[in-house]
This record gives C-alpha cells, sequence and structure tokens, in this order.
C-alpha cells in the first residue's frame, strides 16, 4: 500500500504549489482590485441611469479624482439642446498648422501628459495632392512650410458612424445633437471601435492617466473630459461640457488663423451655415459613407 | 438502465473523470507540470497587463490589435477545421474516419477555450464582461459583428461539448449511442465550424476604413486554412496518440486527411495569389498595406520576414504534399503538417491583422512588434489548450477503450469493450 499512499501524498503536495504558485502569479490583481468598488462593477449603463443615480456615480467620481489626483473638479451631466445639431467646418486656406488646436485639446481634455494625447492631429500635406499617404503627421519644422497645406483631423461625428455599429456592448452611440459619445463606466476596452473609425479618432487609455493636479481641468462633462479610467476607448466630443452650453470648442478658442466655425447647423443665421452654403466644401473619405458632420473647404 | 438513473450516474461519471484527469504516467506528469509552468508565467503576465494597463504590449493607437488578436483568428481556424475535416466521415460513410471524429470535436473544443482566453486577454476590462452578455448587459446584436461572433463561439462550444460528452457518456455507461442524439448535432457543427469563421472573417472584412480586410475574399480564404491547419493538426495528433496510447484509428483517416491537405494548401496559395495580384497591380491605398507587409513601406518592414517565412512555409508544405516522398514517409508527411501549421499561424495571424493598421487610416506608418508580455500571455493561453485537449482525449480515450466504465468489474470485462482500441499506455508505466 505505500505505492498508492505516496501518489497521494504527491498529489496533494503537487495541488498545493500549484494553487499557491497561481495565487502567488495572481498577486498584481490585489493592488488593481482595490481600486473596484462593487458600486463601480455593478453601475448600469449611462442610458439606464437615473438622473439621481447619475448624480451618486458623478459623487463618485468626483471624490475618486480627489483621492488618486489630489484635486477639487466639477463633473456635469451636460444633455443636449432641443433644436441643436452641430457641425463644425474647417478652412484649408487658412489653417498654417501651428498645432495650437492639438495642444488646446490635450489641455482642455485632461489628457495623459506623458503621452502628449489629443484628440487632433494635423497632416501635413502636398500642396496639389490629396493623397494622405504623401502627408505627415509628425512633422516639427516651422509653419507653414513652403509647398504644403494642413489638414486637421479630428471625430467626424459621422451620423453613419462605423464605431457606433460595431461596438458589441452599445458603450458609444449618436446623442440627439449629434456628438457621438462614449460611457467610460460601461466600455470593455475591445477596441474593435478604433478599428473600425476611418478617421483614427478613437484613443484607449493604455495606463491610467497622469495629470499633475495643477494641471488638470477642474470643469469636467461627464460624457467628455472628465478623468478617464484605464482600458477604455475615448474621443472628440466637440466639447460638449462646453458647446451644449453655448460655448465654443477649445480648439476654436486656441486657434489662431480663425480657420475653425463651428455651430449649429439648425440655425439659419450662424456663421456655420453661411461657410457651408457659400463655400466649397467636402467631407473626407466621403465614398466610405460615414456621413461626416466635419466640413472641410477652400477659401480661394 | 432507466433514464431516471442519469441523475446518480451522471455526476459520479463526472467525478470518476475528474479522478481520471490527475491519473497518468510519468511523461503525463511531466508534461502537464511543465504546461502548468508556462501557463502560470502568462497568468502572471495577465495579471501585471490588467494592473498596469496595456501599455505593457507593443500595441498603440495606430495598431490596436495585436498578437492576441492575430492568436484568436488562427484559433478560430483551428477549431472550425477540427470539426470540418469530419466532413468525409459522413458524407462519404468513411466508417474509419468516425474514429476521427470524437478527436475533432475534442480539438475544436480546447481551440475554442483558446479562442475565448485570447479575447479576454485583448480586453482592456475584463471586469466589465457581464456587459456582453445577452440580457444581462447590453448586446448590440444583430448590429455588431462581434455579436454574432459572441454567439456563434459560444454555440460552437456548447455543440461540441454535447456531442463529445455524449458520445463518452454512452461507452462510459457501456450502451450503444443513440444516433438521433448525436448526428443532427454533428450535421450541426459542421455547419457551425463554417459559421464561426465566416463570422470571424465578415468581423474584418465588414471595415470599408481598412482597405486590406475589405475583401470579399476574406472568408473564402479563412475557410480554406481552416481546412489545412484542422487536418494537419489531427494528423499529427493520431500519430501522437498512436505512439502514446494503444488506441488504433487504421492509416485510412491519415490518408484522407492528407489527400484534404494537398487540396487546400494550394487553394489557399492560389487565394493569397488572387489578393496580392488585385492589390499590387492596382496599387493605390489597397496596394500600401499589401506593400508594406511583403516589402516594406518608407524603411519600415517590420513585417517583411514574417510574411516571407509564410510564404516558404506554406509553398514547402504543398511541395512536400506534392512528392511522392510523403505518400511513403510520414516524416515528410509530418514536416508538411508542421510547415502548414506554422505558415497559417503566421499568414492568418500576424501577417493579416497587422497590416490591417499599417498604415493607419490617416497612412501613418507605425510600427507593431509583440512585448515580452504578450508573448507570455500567448504562451500561457496556447499551454492552457493544450492542457484542456490533453486532458480531454486522455479521459476519452480511457473511455473509449473501456479502461473508465460504469461497471464496478470494469477492469475484468474490459477485454470486450476494448477489443479494437486497447487501453491507453499513459495509464500504465509510472
Ligand atoms: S470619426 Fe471615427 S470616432 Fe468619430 S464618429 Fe466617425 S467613426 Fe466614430
Ligand atoms: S472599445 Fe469600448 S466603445 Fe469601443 S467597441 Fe469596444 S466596448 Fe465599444
Amino acid at each position: 500500500m505505500t505505492q498508492p499512499s505516496r501518489r497521494v501524498a504527491l498529489k496533494v503536495l503537487g495541488g498545493t504549489l500549484g494553487a499557491s504558485a497561481f495565487a502567488h502569479a495572481m498577486e498584481p490583481l490585489r493592488a488593481w482590485s482595490k481600486d473596484l468598488s462593487l458600486d463601480q462593477f455593478l453601475q448600469r449603463h449611462y442610458k439606464e441611469l437615473t438622473r439621481d443615480e447619475i448624480g451618486e456615480v458623478i459623487h463618485r467620481h468626483e471624490q475618486q479624482t480627489r483621492e488618486e489626483y489630489g484635486r477639487e473638479v466639477t463633473i456635469r451631466d451636460v444633455r443636449p439642446q432641443e433644436g441643436v445639431q452641430f457641425g463644425y467646418a474647417l478652412s484649408l486656406s487658412v489653417c498654417i498648422g501651428c498645432r495650437k488646436c492639438v495642444e488646446a485639446c490635450h489641455v482642455e481634455n485632461n489628457h495623459d501628459r506623458r503621452t502628449n494625447n489629443s484628440y487632433i492631429r494635423v497632416l501635413e500635406m502636398e500642396q496639389g495632392s490629396f493623397d494622405m499617404e504623401k502627408g505627415n503627421a509628425t512633422y516639427e519644422h516651422a509653419v507653414p512650410a513652403k509647398g504644403k497645406y494642413y489638414l486637421p483631423v479630428q471625430c467626424q461625428q459621422c451620423d453613419n458612424a462605423p464605431c457606433v455599429s460595431v461596438c458589441p456592448v452599445q458603450a458609444t452611440w449618436k446623442e440627439p445633437d449629434g456628438i457621438v459619445a462614449v460611457d467610460y463606466d460601461w466600455c470593455i476596452g475591445c477596441r474593435y471601435c478604433e478599428a473600425a473609425c476611418p478617421y483614427h479618432a478613437r484613443r484607449f487609455n493604455w495606463t491610467k492617466p497622469e495629470i499633475p493636479a495643477d494641471e488638470i481641468n477642474p470643469d469636467q462633462g461627464y460624457l467628455s473630459n472628465r478623468i478617464r479610467p484605464q482600458g477604455v476607448v475615448e474621443k472628440c466630443t466637440f466639447c460638449l461640457h462646453r458647446t451644449r452650453e453655448g460655448r465654443m470648442p477649445a480648439c476654436l478658442e486656441a486657434c489662431p488663423t480663425g480657420a475653425r466655425v463651428f455651430g449649429n447647423l439648425l440655425d439659419p443665421g450662424s456663421e456655420l451655415r453661411w461657410v457651408l452654403e457659400n463655400k466649397r466644401i467636402f467631407v473626407l473619405k466621403e465614398e466610405l459613407g460615414t456621413r461626416p458632420r466635419f466640413f472641410y473647404f477652400f477659401d480661394v | 438502465m432507466r433514464k431516471d438513473t442519469h441523475a446518480i450516474t451522471y455526476p459520479r461519471f463526472l467525478l470518476r473523470v475528474i479522478g481520471q484527469s490527475f491519473e497518468g504516467s510519468w511523461r503525463f506528469y511531466l508534461w502537464m507540470t511543465v504546461l502548468t509552468a508556462i501557463a502560470l508565467v502568462g497568468a502572471n503576465a495577465w495579471a501585471h497587463q490588467l494592473a498596469e494597463g496595456m501599455q505593457v504590449t507593443g500595441m498603440s493607437d495606430h495598431v490596436s490589435w495585436g498578437l492576441y488578436i492575430a492568436n484568436f483568428t488562427f484559433g478560430v481556424g483551428l477549431a472550425a477545421g477540427a470539426v470540418m475535416m469530419v466532413i468525409p466521415a459522413y458524407l462519404y460513410d468513411d466508417h474509419e474516419m468516425h474514429d476521427v471524429v470524437i478527436l475533432g470535436e475534442l480539438l475544436a473544443i480546447a481551440a475554442i477555450v483558446v479562442c475565448l482566453l485570447f479575447i479576454v486577454a485583448d480586453m482592456g476590462r475584463p471586469d466589465r464582461f457581464w456587459h456582453i452578455l445577452p440580457g444581462i448587459g447590453r448586446f448590440n446584436w444583430p448590429i455588431s459583428m462581434l455579436t454574432w461572433d459572441v454567439i456563434v463561439l459560444n454555440g460552437y462550444l456548447l455543440i461540441n461539448l454535447h456531442i463529445s460528452g455524449y458520445l463518452i457518456y454512452t461507452r462510459y455507461l457501456g450502451r450503444k449511442p443513440d444516433r438521433r442524439w448525436y448526428l443532427p448535432f454533428v450535421f450541426l457543427s459542421i455547419g457551425w465550424a463554417v459559421s464561426i469563421h465566416t463570422v470571424t472573417a465578415f468581423l474584418y472584412s465588414g471595415l470599408g476604413g481598412r482597405p486590406f480586410w475589405n475583401s470579399a475574399l476574406l472568408a473564402p480564404r479563412f475557410i480554406a486554412s481552416a481546412f489545412i491547419t484542422g487536418p494537419a493538426f489531427v494528423i499529427l495528433l493520431l500519430q501522437l496518440v498512436a505512439r502514446l496510447t494503444r488506441f488504433r484509428v487504421g492509416d485510412g483517416p491519415i490518408r484522407t486527411l492528407t489527400s484534404v491537405l494537398r487540396v487546400t494548401v494550394l487553394l489557399n496559395l492560389f487565394m493569397l495569389g488572387s489578393e496580392l495580384f488585385t492589390s499590387l497591380y492596382t496599387g493605390g491605398t489597397h496596394g500600401a498595406a499589401v506593400t508594406y507587409l511583403f516589402f516594406g513601406l518608407h524603411g519600415k518592414a517590420a513585417l517583411v520576414p514574417w510574411i516571407w517565412s509564410a510564404v516558404a512555409l506554406n509553398v514547402a508544405s504543398a511541395a512536400i504534399l506534392h512528392l511522392p516522398a510523403s505518400r511513403r514517409s510520414r516524416a515528410w508527411l509530418d514536416a508538411a503538417c508542421v510547415a502548414a501549421f506554422a505558415g497559417v499561424w503566421i499568414e492568418k495571424g500576424m501577417g493579416l491583422i497587422i497590416p490591417g493598421f499599417v498604415p493607419s487610416t490617416l497612412h501613418e506608418i507605425v510600427e507593431y512588434a509583440p512585448s515580452m508580455a504578450e508573448w507570455k500571455i500567448t504562451a500561457g493561453i496556447w499551454a492552457v489548450g493544450l492542457m484542456v485537449l490533453t486532458i480531454a482525449i486522455k479521459v476519452a480515450l480511457t473511455v473509449l477503450t473501456g479502461e473508465l466504465s460504469v461497471e464496478p468489474r470494469g477492469r475484468a470485462d474490459r477485454a470486450g469493450t476494448a477489443e479494437r482500441a486497447g487501453e491507453p499506455a499513459a495509464a500504465e508505466g509510472s
């Protein structure tokens, strides 16, 4: 009988070793799960929350920002306005490629400081060509360079948005005023939307954003610039925490040349409508059928 | 045996099966220990990835899918191929092939487990897994192809679990399996196998913003390569089983599978060639990704060694399979299978996913190389898959050979039930 009992003993030993090795391997998860409360885990989709529940969630997020980033912030759930459909236009004749909008976006939207993230990318394009392959997004010389023009690209808030169609959990959707929003607390981080977007408009939080307390923009929107959690996708929201209250997007305010025109497509007196009616406008990659709300035009 | 006793015999069956998974020769223990060690390294890397964020991977906003999704895609092909190769068994009523069916089903189960683990590894927030559960979360069905994939993959897992579980359980009870309880499911699973790989191809080919994937040929190409990896793996598996156990299926199935392979390796190369011609001759945006993949673009050429290895492996396997040597010598056949398997792993893995992102949608060329963490997690997941496969096959063979059965005198009368198969050697020699 020694043979079987030795076998059993070895098995028990092996099992114990295996279990403790597993516990050891999973050790890093302890710190990670510490930040994850039950309320957070069970939180429902943005659209299923009542106003009161959103109030609670917001309170929790404000508290978290205080604890983790050492900054008092106000997060508001700004809702879309009746009779407003946002649109954006940009004059390629006027834009000089200075990337002031890129920087303003970075600051306004509480982007991660280490990666210098921004929702806007500016392509330096070759005069006489519309081939993006000849474009360059990483130019570092003085602008505007001779023989070049500049093409800033951000989320086009497509009316037929592939990113919305592909999301398996409806974590991203089109708001009534045309803005495509993301529920950062619902996204599972599969990045299917990032693969689907034809305009490189989506960003993933590869790590927890790092921002010094004094650089945090405390005026935050629930669906826009609040500090995003790790492991979820984000994108340009036309600064909905500003624009839904009648202010202009940060990128427009920062633009020194006035190349950017933002407004309500339904307002016949708006500058945006004037541009759309009087300039020769076009959209990017029209052939894909995404129906962008971001229009480009040349002045001359 | 009366029906109502299943409530007792089934749990007891499960218990004995679980007990059986921990029994074996020193070779079995060594193999499982090595796999466990690799799996643990992977688990540890995954825990780090979760805690520190996916910055530990080589992925970026430009190349936002990498090694995980590449392996996922390949795994779906393996799962589909494992079952599609049973088609000859039922279509041509090839009786010897019937014995291979169960191995195919078990391989499919292990491959699906691998796929699901790769999806979890790729998720930024696996803690929100319940968001994708139909009825509990918000399931974006039928619009999102990913929800279709969730349905077909899990459905496929269930079907194959049912078939193999039923066949093994009836054999355990010493009864003849009732055809009505498994044959319809076998046919269902064959059709379903096509669907899992088609839906997975649609995942990519439906994206208009990614010209490299946006091709109607993608789904057929996926199916063709599934018909390579499935048979190639099973040919190797059958020989291994024959060497390690006394379970025999004869030469017929290997011959059948080899003839399937001979056709599919060529078909796969042909379709690859068609894609190449269309994009390179036309040029333009579609051409840019293919040029990057095969020749590099603007001095960036990270994928070039990958894809040419794949081409070399695929061509080599096709050549060997059509040489008389592969008929005469198992060594040549095995070499062809290994080459075909590895070739498809690259071509339908890294070679398919990464060029979708390079050049990016704004035509930037940002390259990708898997990080150490990704390699560890990938190895760990495959190790888990091999563990599942090993245990599943071991249990199945012990039951099929009569080693494990409901009869208390199972050992005494096993000669009767095991005449064809013989007992597995894995249970002895420790
Ligand atoms: S630009 Fe991209 S992220 Fe924005 S709505 Fe269109 S597809 Fe979605
Ligand atoms: S990453 Fe988030 S928003 Fe994008 S598709 Fe996946 S779950 Fe939806």
